[in-house]
């Protein structure tokens, strides 16, 4: 089974957007290698000509007609927002200063 | 007066249209009971007196203007805080979304208001129904009514022990992996997954979407029918909402579909045995002889893929849940920190999840993060798909001989506070018997079964193909009349009186 050494954990931690101390990390590793040893048994099952299952009810090409309804108003969406201005989302800058 | 918390939803809403008391009445004594208990259980997070009794009042105007009332009307439901609902917080047990408050109703909750069902508030959850014992909940953890020191299962663990504590005679939870039944069966009530697709996910905040599932709690199994029949059937805003008339399963708890007599019945090889505390085996060893006596034809039936229903489901549930939390990222809605000016929105994003999720969300979805990551998807998320292929295809054999199989809701009775919080196997071994058919989506149902160790109720599982819903009725009706007629009442007469407003 892999080892989760700190930098997997770090990487991992980045690509989930999630910001963790350095004993966050180890913590976290530790028990993901646990995880990770427990799940990987599903290796052990020949499956190699089975097909997915995805869904456990599948249905496929569900449509709606294309009318246009009604949808929520500006004031409900943006009544529960962090930060708002001039009727839009604020949010933080989305380039680094440093970027071209 | 009778003691209007002790009646079921049937009684209820019977006595509501006969008018020998008024919905208003009704909702008040499940209110004051709320006060009473709840310093003790913790099962709400939310509770409005005047939102609830103006609601309660509406069903009894249109009692009196001669409105044809439906089969549950004036009956209070706890909700649980995944599904939203306009006019109150939802937060899903995390801080993240704390103070929240939807813009729109869940198709569920809509369904709820045009029965005239009342909601008594929001209860608590493991944070965004990722658990088994309540405790992974942001706003402190939930009390088992049955013994103060024990979880009441999870993740719907608020909605269970308010049952259980006569809080509210219904109450809706969402199943992923067990956490309608898992809960359930540990407090000792009725809880049903439906069938993946029978109930719509609209409003719902997602966790594992090809799994979700909303279903009802009630002390009884007609009292279960009668929920599951007002939320149930298509939504055309759920593109995986099942396009096909529900299930009758309000016939079946009636027991106009017949007995158990005759019926197959499958005890499941892989979902008994090691594993399961000797007492719930016993409660599960004599539900299996009741059947035999009551004349159901009771078969083993070996399901080998099962094995692997652990490994696959904490595969493909991670996985999802990490693409579905990514929607919390502190932009629209929610929780938002570090905006100090100069962070960038990446850090800000970072900073915010991290404060807002708690640890077990935050193992998950790095879970399915790793396992969805190139050069490891097949290994996990595509084997784990496979498996569940293997896992179907038991369960479609199975079906092709027997009505209905069986087996323990849970390998052990209620656990003590504490004792798993820090150990995620353990604790996702609450599940190993009620994954399965998650997994298959079929319904299932978890009825109270006696009390196992400890003097702690004990849970069996009924499990019937997709789309059969009416059979796990039409089996538990019979079981708990059988059960009921060998104790001499409901199970749950047993409870010890929680003390009025007293601390755990």
């Amino acid at each position: 089974m892999p080892a989760l050494n700190r930098d997997d954990v770090a990487h991992l931690a980045r690509l989930s957007r999630l910001q963790l101390t350095d004993a966050e990390l180890d913590h976290y590793g530790e028990q993901l290698d646990v995880i990770l040893g427990a799940v990987a048994r599903v290796a052990e099952v020949a499956a190699d000509d089975v097909p997915p299952t995805t869904h456990a009810v599948p249905v496929v090409n569900v449509t709606r007609p294309d009318v246009i309804v009604p949808c929520l108003s500006r004031e409900d969406v943006l009544a529960g927002a962090p930060a708002a201005e001039d009727d839009r989302f604020r949010v933080p800058r989305i380039l680094d200063e440093e970027a071209p | 007066m009778t003691d209007l918390v002790r009646l079921g939803a049937a009684e209820t809403a019977a006595a509501v249209a006969e008018g020998t008391v008024t919905a208003e009445e009704v909702a008040s004594a499940h209110l004051d009971r709320i006060e009473q208990t709840d310093g003790a259980v913790h099962a709400f997070l939310h509770i409005d007196r005047e939102q609830t009794l103006s609601a309660a009042a509406a069903v009894d105007a249109r009692r009196a203007s001669g409105d044809q009332l439906s089969a549950l009307a004036g009956v209070p439901l706890a909700l649980k805080d995944v599904f939203t609902m306009r006019g109150a917080p939802t937060t899903c047990g995390s801080k993240v979304l704390e103070g929240w408050r939807p813009p729109y109703d869940s198709t569920v909750v809509e369904r709820l208001r045009d029965a005239g069902v009342v909601v008594l508030g929001k209860t608590n959850m493991d944070e965004f129904a990722m658990g088994s014992s309540t405790e992974n909940s942001a706003y402190g953890v939930t009390h088992n009514p049955w013994n103060l020191d024990r979880v009441p299962g999870g993740s719907s663990g608020g909605s269970s022990a308010a049952v259980a504590a006569h809080q509210a005679p219904l109450a809706l939870g969402t199943d992923t992996g067990g956490s309608i039944r898992q809960p359930a069966a540990v407090t000792g009530i009725v809880g049903v997954k439906p069938t993946y697709g029978g109930v719509s996910r609209y409003g719902l905040v997602a966790f594992s979407s090809s799994l979700d599932q909303g279903g009802p709690f009630a002390r009884s199994v007609l009292d279960a029918a009668l929920l599951h029949e007002v939320i149930a059937g298509h939504d055309p805003r759920d593109a995986t909402s099942i396009d096909a008339p529900v299930p009758p399963v309000v016939a079946a708890a009636r027991g106009e579909l017949g007995g158990v007599d005759g019926l197959k019945v499958g005890v499941v090889t892989q979902l008994q045995g090691a594993g399961y505390q000797p007492g719930v085996q016993a409660r599960f060893d004599e539900v299996v002889a009741l059947l035999t006596s009551m004349g159901a034809d009771v078969v083993e039936v070996s399901c080998p893929s099962f094995e692997y229903a652990l490994p696959a489901y904490y595969l493909i549930a991670p996985s999802e849940c990490s693409s579905n939390l990514a929607r919390f990222d502190g932009m629209r809605y929610g929780l938002r920190a570090g905006d100090n000016g100069d962070n960038g929105v990446e850090q800000v994003m970072a900073l915010t999840r991290a404060a807002g999720f708690g640890p077990e969300v935050k193992r998950r979805i790095m879970l399915g993060t790793y396992a969805l990551s190139a050069g490891y998807y097949d290994a996990y998320y595509g084997q784990a798909q496979k498996v569940r292929t293997l896992i179907r295809r038991d369960f479609e054999a199975a079906y092709s001989t027997v009505d209905v199989l069986l087996s323990p809701t849970t390998p052990t009775v209620a656990f003590p506070i504490g004792e798993r919080a820090d150990d995620p196997i353990a604790m996702y071994k609450a599940d190993l018997a009620t994954l399965p058919s998650s997994l298959y989506g079929g319904p299932a149902m978890s009825l109270p079964a006696g009390l196992g160790d400890d003097e702690l109720p004990v849970g069996v599982q009924l499990m019937a193909a997709v789309q059969r819903d009416e059979q796990v009725y039409r089996v538990g009706v019979a079981l708990e009349a059988a059960l009921q007629d060998r104790w001499g009442g409901p199970l749950l007469d047993r409870i010890p009186e929680l003390v009025s407003g007293g601390a755990a």
